[in-house]
């Protein structure tokens, strides 16, 4: 799960290098914390969060499978 | 990435014998002038032949392919992919098992995954190409199924004579749906909100 938001994020940001995926994991839930580059935040967020839907409708999907709910917040 | 150096008489000369070691043609490649040609005295003494660096460019089909792998691999599903590049479109089908995942809810995820690569690989990019994704046929599909929606939600608004207001659809859908019912003159089709929640609504014509 952590591979796949670091996948998506390294392939839209400019500075790859600078992204930082972490994990949290929680009793119910798994949060996955993506960091990028400041002036990258765009590139992962998106017009009125277009992209940072689509990496959390993706990762939902790679989701399904386990029985945790999984969030993925960008900070 | 693959880069050779060439000399010739001319930048011309030199970039032709660079596509011919590469069996690349000049679409496929970037070129750098190193040096430009110069005759040097009396057309002999000092001349220089043009030298240029020659790199061929990896395709857009094969980063878009490259990437989805990396997707489907880090998601545990095997995925069979078939690629065709056409000059503005790139296709992208896929096949295997369990790929009900991909599609998601009214295609949602594949639409998800659709955009992801679309922005990915037209990143930095002077020529951009459109990538369209499909699971098994699942678009040629809703398309159907759309259409049939369509004829029928017509149906019904003009029987009760009252607008019908559709869900929630991508651009793509609602072009669709839009398409099938534009021959019909007893009825028209508008849409109305912001995306993601902009919808079609059908009204009678009186």
């Amino acid at each position: 799960m952590k591979e796949l938001v670091e996948i998506l994020a390294k392939a839209l940001v400019d500075q790859p290098e600078k992204v930082n995926v972490n994990l949290v994991e929680k009793e119910k839930s798994i949060i996955i914390e993506l960091k990028v580059a400041s002036e990258d935040m765009g590139k992962v967020i998106g017009k009125q969060g277009r992209i940072a839907r689509a990496i959390r409708t993706v990762v939902k999907a790679a989701a399904t499978r386990h029985k945790k709910k999984v969030m993925v917040e960008i900070i | 990435m693959k880069v050779i150096e060439r000399t010739g008489r001319t930048v011309g000369e030199a970039i032709d014998m660079a596509l011919q070691d590469m069996r690349a043609s000049r679409d496929d490649v970037e070129v750098e002038v190193i040096e430009e040609p110069s005759k040097g005295i009396l057309g002999f003494f000092g001349a220089k032949p043009a030298r240029v660096k020659v790199i061929l460019k990896e395709k857009m089909s094969k980063r878009a392919a490259d990437f989805l792998n990396n997707i489907f691999n880090s998601m545990d599903l095997q995925v069979d992919m078939d690629v065709v590049e056409k000059e503005e479109v790139i296709f992208i089908n896929l096949d295997g098992r369990e790929l009900g995942i991909l599609i998601g809810r009214r295609g949602e995820t594949l639409d998800a995954i659709q955009f992801l690569v679309n922005l990915s690989v037209n990143k930095n990019q002077e020529v951009r190409k459109k990538i369209i994704i499909d699971v098994e046929g699942y678009r040629n599909r809703r398309e159907e199924t759309l259409q049939k929606l369509a004829f029928k939600l017509a149906n019904k608004a003009r029987q009760r004579g009252r607008s019908v207001v559709l869900e929630p659809m991508s651009s793509q859908e609602r072009r669709i749906i839009h398409n099938a019912l534009q021959e019909r003159d007893d009825i028209y089709t508008f849409s109305e909100g912001d995306e993601p929640y902009r919808k079609i609504i059908i009204t009678p014509k009186k």
